[in-house]
């Protein structure tokens, strides 16, 4: 007969095991593993070779290496403000008027939609000849409009376009939950006290939306540093590595270079940027986050 | 149910420019909304009407805006090109095996971690909050490697067994459901002579319905859409899943952009027609674990 405390510490075993496995042999397991590999040269065909720390001085030595980091943060910056003030507008403007639901569903329409459906219908809509946009934008007498994913220039902002309106509804809608959570009373206290529409604004909207919105920017931050498919499908990285971002990179250096190391050091970087800025913006939320 | 803004009450008694005024905010609001709405919408209107026209008149400019004639059979030529009823039923089954086994393996778990006093249960619970901060994409090549050395490469076991078995995410979020279900319910159940299985099975899932459908939602919806791991892991198009073979497809098509519309529309209409019939479910999903994440 078994006792009481080693019956539950068999069921919280057989309970939680399965998770537990997982976690240990798709997460923690490669994540060792990546940690490991990051010190090795290695093709998967010769044997790997020990270099320590070089994969990591490649890394800071290489000009794309550097290029790349420069990519992700243009796209995470042009990403973040146009996906979530827009977000933040429509949310806002939804919030206030009737067939909310109507307005929530089709903004939302393009999120559950694939990567790979999307960026073909992007890839279309901006063909430099012969896309709905260009053609509008000659129609507006821009007689040379951007040639997009054909230009260094244009081909980032095209992603990003793309993206924010990809992922827009995702945001909007945890927004608009964000704003409908906040207090009628609030306002009421806040027009007795003879408060302007801004004035509720900027002292009632804004600050019982700061945890919503704080949530939104860390995820945000979060989703724009892993960007992958739509940019694999629309320019694999091109033109001349205008759109090379971080999994980009790494994807390219294991898959098509047989470069695993390099590829497991690039991943490191990644996984320490993501980490530091979620430490960081958990540290700031106390600082400015106000809890109703 | 629209909550607007509380009217002031002072505009009872507002005089007509105010009034005036406010007529017109409103009618700029709802243009503003509608145009907005409009250019969300576009993309897959153009999607729709290029998948209609023939290859010439998808050159044309100006624009042709509705197709003449309506070229249905370009369906049927994007169906019949490449293996796409195959991919559908890979797509199909990954989808909800996985949707299915990951839902009661977090649910397991969350009822683990929830309920019962297990030795080293804190620890293990916070080294799941750690993993929540490694994405697939920083294991991307050792996985890969692993797999390759235990020969899972071009079969669909990488798209089935991880994701069955790894959710941190969802393991919290039926954590916190769980948390608040009221004790007593199992501790009556426990003097009815019921055991674990019982109180899990019977008492705890049938009460955590609207987070088991929140997450289901969304890891069904992220594994059909799932465009990384099988483009790694799958070579052969018998093993593709939609994404992938659409994929392939624009290879192959490159500029006769109708039938390549064609296909994706193939690919984005079942989508769309569950998403509209099930959408308060989705906002709600998202509401859910969004806030609660």
């Amino acid at each position: 007969m078994l006792s009481r405390r080693a019956k539950d510490n068999l069921a919280g075993l057989v309970f939680v095991g399965p998770q537990l496995i997982g976690m240990l042999a798709f997460v923690i397991g490669p994540m060792l593993y990546a940690i490991g590999l990051s010190l090795y040269r290695w093709d998967l065909l010769s044997p790997p070779m020990f270099v320590g720390l070089g994969n990591y001085a490649e890394m800071v030595q290489n000009e794309t290496f550097w290029k790349v980091m420069r990519n992700t943060s243009y796209y995470t910056v042009g990403y973040m403000l146009l996906n979530i003030l827009t977000a933040l507008g429509a949310a806002l403007a939804l919030n206030r008027i009737r067939g909310k639901v109507f307005f929530r569903t089709l903004f939302f329409m393009p999120v559950v939609t694939s990567a790979i459906a999307v960026s073909l219908i992007w890839l279309w809509m901006l063909n430099p000849q012969f896309g709905v946009v260009n053609t509008f934008l000659r129609g507006l007498g821009i007689a040379e409009p951007p040639r997009w994913f054909a230009s260094t220039a244009w081909a980032m902002p095209g992603v990003i376009l793309m993206s924010a309106w990809w992922n827009l509804g995702y945001n909007m809608v945890i927004l608009l939950a964000g704003l409908q959570s906040i207090p009628e009373s609030l306002y009421e206290a806040a027009m007795l006290d003879g408060a302007s529409h801004t004035q509720r604004f900027t002292n009632v909207t804004l600050p019982m939306l700061t945890p919503t919105l704080f949530f939104v920017v860390v995820v945000t931050f979060i989703g724009s540093f892993q960007v992958f498919d739509q940019i694999f499908i629309m320019t694999n990285g091109g033109p001349a590595d205008a759109t090379r971002v971080m999994v980009m990179y790494i994807y390219s250096l294991g898959f098509q270079r047989f470069d695993m190391g390099l590829a497991a050091a690039v991943a490191m970087v990644l996984f320490v940027i993501l980490l530091a800025m979620t430490l960081v913006q958990f540290r700031l939320q106390r600082r400015w986050v106000f809890y109703g | 149910m629209a909550s607007a803004l509380p009217e002031p009450g002072v505009a009872a008694r507002a005089r007509r420019p105010i009034m005036w005024s406010r007529l017109a905010t409103t009618t700029l609001l709802y243009a503003v909304v509608g145009l907005s709405a409009f250019l969300m919408v576009f993309p897959f209107l153009w999607l729709l009407s290029t998948s209609l026209k023939s290859d010439g008149e998808a050159l044309m400019i100006p624009p042709v805006w509705i197709p003449n004639p309506i070229l249905w059979e370009n369906y049927q030529r994007a169906w019949e090109a490449l293996p796409f009823g195959r991919a559908y039923l890979n797509s199909i089954y990954i989808a909800i095996l996985v949707t299915l086994v990951q839902l009661l393996t977090c649910a397991m778990a969350a009822y683990g971690f929830a309920r019962i006093r297990f030795w080293g249960r804190d620890v293990i619970f916070v080294l799941f909050l750690a993993t929540l901060m490694v994405p697939f994409q920083v294991t991307l090549v050792p996985s890969f490697i692993l797999f390759k050395q235990i020969a899972w490469v071009n079969t669909h076991l990488p798209l089935l067994v991880p994701p069955m078995l790894t959710n941190a995410f969802g393991v919290f979020l039926l954590r916190q459901f769980i948390m608040t279900l009221p004790l007593e319910l199992e501790e009556a159940a426990v003097m009815d002579g019921a055991n674990r299985a019982h109180l899990f099975g019977l008492i705890t899932l049938p009460l955590i319905g609207p987070g088991l459908a929140a997450l289901g939602i969304f890891t069904f919806l992220g594994t059909w859409n799932a465009f990384l791991a099988p483009l790694i892991f799958l070579n052969s198009s018998e093993l593709f899943t939609v994404p992938i073979l659409l994929n392939s497809f624009r290879g192959l098509y490159n500029t006769a952009w109708p039938l390549v519309m064609a296909a994706s529309a193939i690919s984005v209409i079942p989508v769309l027609v569950v998403y509209v019939t099930l959408q308060q479910y989705f906002i709600q999903g998202i509401a859910l674990t969004g806030l609660k994440g």
